[in-house]
């Protein structure tokens, strides 16, 4: 994901609700109909599991992206990575990442953070030319990412500008769940009347309260898998048995 | 293709075994790994389970279980498990459960399998049966010039000077002070040229210095007398090959301060007490010479010092368990045999003849700083204690509160010649130990195990050698005591489940510790005194004794070499850390905090101590009562 300021982080994240009560199998069926672009007809046509799938059971994969900016419209995507992973499993092997020859111009600003230059992007091929192997990659899992926004949107405004056609999914955000899982301690009396500030979601800081290792974070690779590990935690922390459905934590 | 996670590679680049692997290999490694997150409490193998993944620990801590539920082993970041059911092909024998939460990356069978059998340095750590990487860790040590772990070679600077015996005093005097030596070999006249040289003396004798003086001026002998009237016959020799430290101690046993250095039967040179104090000021030799010249105790309670300096120095110097544990049983005698001496000169002569006795440690050369007194007094079978008692009381107090201002605290248990038990005549003690041998009971039995390790020090040390020639010839085969002295070996078991204490402070703070010779030392050095016992063997060094042990082949092929190398191991430890305890001015002892050891050290002792817990499986079936030996 893209490297927020601290006021932006230290806020609550823009949890959208409006995927909360979208029927996601009739969704996939209906645009596998609808779609022109082939992969992604392709990839709605490989469905969604049903929103009662107990955790346990669902393919996932983490997805992050670096982009140039924090504006979809203005901004482009720079690098992807994305790893597989199920509840009890991150598998390496299945791992994925994408150089991306940017739509707009580098800042040097961004270049600071995610250490990628100009010269890196320079041979780097363009997004169109990933796209198929990234529906591929997507298709038939859940994708799961810390603050979710940056991948959703700009993934669906990537898609409107190469192919013209929208995309839309089923998404676990670590980072709101993080926050939903913290919203208890956040009312706590106690914690006001000391005047303790609500735990921080950042990433790095997600994973330290679950006794995950330090990585060093804006590499896509890196953080998908720190962001994979995390939700791996969430889950054995929050739903030991993983029988939950997975309606409980996607959004 | 996969890609390599950076955070993973960075992770094993960190850690042994895979740190040691080609990059290629490594990358390859984390590309191909799993990730699986365990909450605290939660199972990550359960018994009798398949298990075709190998688990290293990435951040967290996890138990491993025996099959009873006891608690096996701890393992913290880096270490690994689940190896046991791949490399066996079975089902999970130990389970493991989280202990904190924990992140483990996972490795599947075929790329283990693949690193095991094609990298040696690889399969080495990882193999928990093979103990070779902890013989490895021992002979690292040896890979260094230090004087003490340096060859009698190194120390020669120029050929011997040599001459016929038919030579003059005068001559060699002359001959001696052109080339600038000390000391001069009397060749042997007799060997002629062509002959096989092996099995003849190529050197008859040694004359020195202080011999132009003490037996030729002082006797006023005829500067024209041949150098044979005045040499010294019975060479003391020591091979080129031998350790310089072998050399010291040679030269503390003879009394000599020359010794001719010889490669086969052909004397390459001559080192001097000179050689090497040049080199070592504080060697176990200068602090022997300073036990000797102290005119009292004061003097004496002064030198404390320097042993642990000389101790301390010997460790730095990486010399070996069995250098220093030498050294200290030297330095040890040496303060009872000049205690005695004052002991005399104060009380006058003793009215009959005794014998001094060594117990324990100091008997077996196994001596180190931390260390209490045991000790005996045997006396002549004259004994009256109407008549002698006074004084037999009087010069076991005298020794014995000398030996405790000197650093040898008084023995708990009462083990010393100052208890009237133990000060006893020489059939008495005869009927102590066959009675031990013969009838033994609970309380004999550690008697046996402290006794049976004696060395006279002081006095008729022949009733020393006869005491341990009665043990030899009594115990040897005495199936039923070698069963009891056997079970009571097992009464102290070496400390694998403290291992679980080891991992999880992250504070830094533990306050759990190990008796690294209560639970290590001791209990090999009781082991293989049984076996010692059960074939006679003369030695009464561990090592030794072990050798005679090895040689017997009564142990399955290895077994000895390995109980060896973990003895080394644990001694080297517990010495380290009476070292570093010294360096850091603090009261050394025998308990180990684990915060100072490191991984390496800490993989080993845990092997060392597996060893010693086999070994002692091993004795137990040995000697069960009403088996055959």
């Amino acid at each position: 994901m893209f490297y927020l300021d601290k006021k932006a982080l230290q806020d609550q994240p823009n949890v959208r609700t409006l995927n909360k009560n979208v029927d996601w199998p009739a969704e996939f069926a209906k645009r596998s109909k609808s779609a022109r672009y082939p992969a992604l007809k392709e990839y709605y046509a490989q469905g969604v599991v049903s929103p009662e799938t107990p955790i346990s059971e669902v393919p996932l994969v983490a997805l992050d992206f670096e982009t140039t900016g924090l504006n979809p419209k203005t901004d482009s995507i720079v690098s992807i990575g994305l790893v597989a992973l199920t509840a009890q499993r991150i598998r390496c092997k299945e791992a994925h990442h994408w150089i991306i020859k940017p739509d707009t111009e580098l800042k040097t600003k961004s270049v600071v953070i995610h250490g990628i230059t100009h010269s890196d992007v320079a041979s780097a091929p363009s997004f169109n030319s990933v796209l198929d192997a990234l529906l591929q990659h997507l298709q038939g899992k859940i994708v799961v990412a810390h603050h979710k926004d940056i991948e959703t949107r700009f993934l669906n405004a990537a898609l409107k500008h190469y192919i013209n056609e929208e995309i839309v999914f089923p998404c676990i955000d670590t980072m709101a769940l993080e926050a939903r899982f913290s919203r208890t301690l956040k009312r706590t009396f106690l914690r006001s009347l000391l005047g303790q500030k609500t735990p921080s979601i950042r990433l790095t800081d997600c994973r330290a309260r679950y006794n995950l290792p330090y990585y060093r974070q804006h590499n896509a690779l890196t953080d998908a898998l720190a962001c994979a590990e995390l939700l791996q935690a969430q889950i054995a922390t929050h739903y030991p048995e993983q029988t939950a459905p997975i309606s409980a934590i996607w959004c | 293709m996969a890609i390599e996670q950076v955070e993973v590679t960075d992770f094993f680049q960190r850690h042994k075994p895979f740190s040691d692997l080609a990059v290629q290999e490594l990358s390859e490694l984390a590309s191909g790994v799993e990730i699986a997150y365990y909450k605290a409490g939660s199972p990550i193998l359960t018994f009798g389970q398949d298990n075709d993944q190998w688990f290293v620990i990435r951040s967290g801590a996890v138990e491993v279980f025996r099959r009873d539920g006891e608690l096996y082993n701890r393992l913290g970041e880096g270490n690994f498990f689940g190896e046991l059911a791949i490399m066996r092909n079975r089902p999970v024998r130990f389970p493991v459960v989280a202990l904190e939460d924990t992140l483990v990356y996972l490795i599947d069978a075929d790329t283990f399998n693949h690193l095991f059998d094609n990298n040696e340095q690889f399969a080495d750590f990882v193999e928990v049966e093979d103990r070779s990487r902890l013989r490895d860790s021992n002979a690292d040590k040896k890979d260094n010039n230090s004087l003490l772990t340096a060859k009698v070679e190194k120390l020669i600077g120029q050929l011997p000077l040599i001459l016929p015996p038919n030579t003059t005093v005068q001559e060699a005097a002359v001959r001696m002070t052109e080339e600038g030596v000390s000391s001069v070999l009397i060749s042997n006249d007799q060997v002629s040229s062509d002959a096989d040289t092996d099995d003849e003396e190529l050197v008859i004798g040694i004359v020195t210095d202080v011999d132009i003086r003490s037996r030729l001026v002082a006797q006023g002998l005829a500067l024209s007398c041949p150098v044979t009237d005045i040499m010294t016959s019975q060479l003391t020799s020591v091979q080129s090959h031998q350790y310089v430290f072998e050399a010291m101690m040679l030269m503390l046993k003879h009394k000599v301060m020359h010794l001719p250095v010889l490669k086969k039967s052909q004397p390459i040179g001559l080192i001097s007490h000179q050689d090497i104090l040049r080199y070592e000021s504080q060697n176990s030799l200068f602090v022997v010479k300073s036990i000797f010249t102290a005119l009292n105790v004061d003097e004496l309670t002064a030198l404390k010092g320097e042993v642990q300096a000389c101790f301390s120095r010997m460790v730095h110097e990486d010399a070996n368990s069995q250098m220093i544990g030498s050294a200290m049983a030297v330095i040890g005698r040496s303060f009872k045999q000049r205690l005695l001496e004052l002991a005399e000169q104060e009380l006058g002569p003793p009215p009959i003849p005794y014998c001094f006795l060594a117990l324990g440690s100091m008997a077996r050369d196994e001596q180190l700083i931390v260390t209490d007194q045991d000790n005996a007094l045997v006396l002549d079978n004259r004994f009256d204690p109407q008549l002698h008692d006074e004084y037999f009381n009087a010069l076991a107090n005298f020794v014995c509160d000398g030996l405790d201002r000197c650093g040898y605290t008084y023995c708990n248990g009462g083990i010393m010649a100052t208890n009237k038990k133990w000060r006893q005549p020489l059939k008495v003690w005869e009927q102590y130990f066959s009675q031990w041998i013969e009838k033994p009971t609970a309380e004999t039995l550690l008697n046996s195990a402290i006794f049976f390790d004696l060395d006279g020090v002081w006095g008729k040390k022949v009733w020393a050698d006869t005491l341990n020639r009665l043990i030899r010839k009594k115990a040897y085969k005495n199936a039923r005591f070698l069963a009891c002295m056997a079970r009571n070996a097992l009464l102290r078991t070496p400390p694998l489940g403290f291992f679980k204490d080891f991992v999880m402070e992250t504070d830094g703070r533990q306050t759990n510790s190990i008796n690294m010779k209560r639970r290590g030392t001791a209990p090999i050095a009781d082991l293989i005194r049984v076996h010692a016992l059960s074939i006679g063997s003369k030695g009464r060094n561990s090592f030794a004794r072990l050798q005679d042990v090895i040689e017997s082949k009564i142990l399955p092929p290895g077994r000895g070499v390995d109980l060896r190398d973990a003895l080394e191991f644990i001694a080297m430890v517990r010495i380290r850390h009476q070292a570093f305890d010294l360096d850091m001015k603090r009261v050394p002892d025998n308990d180990i905090e684990p915060e100072y050891l490191s991984d390496f050290e800490r993989k080993n002792l845990k092997d060392a101590f597996q060893i010693l817990s086999d070994a002692q499986k091993f004795m137990k079936y040995r000697y069960q009562p009403g088996r055959h030996l």
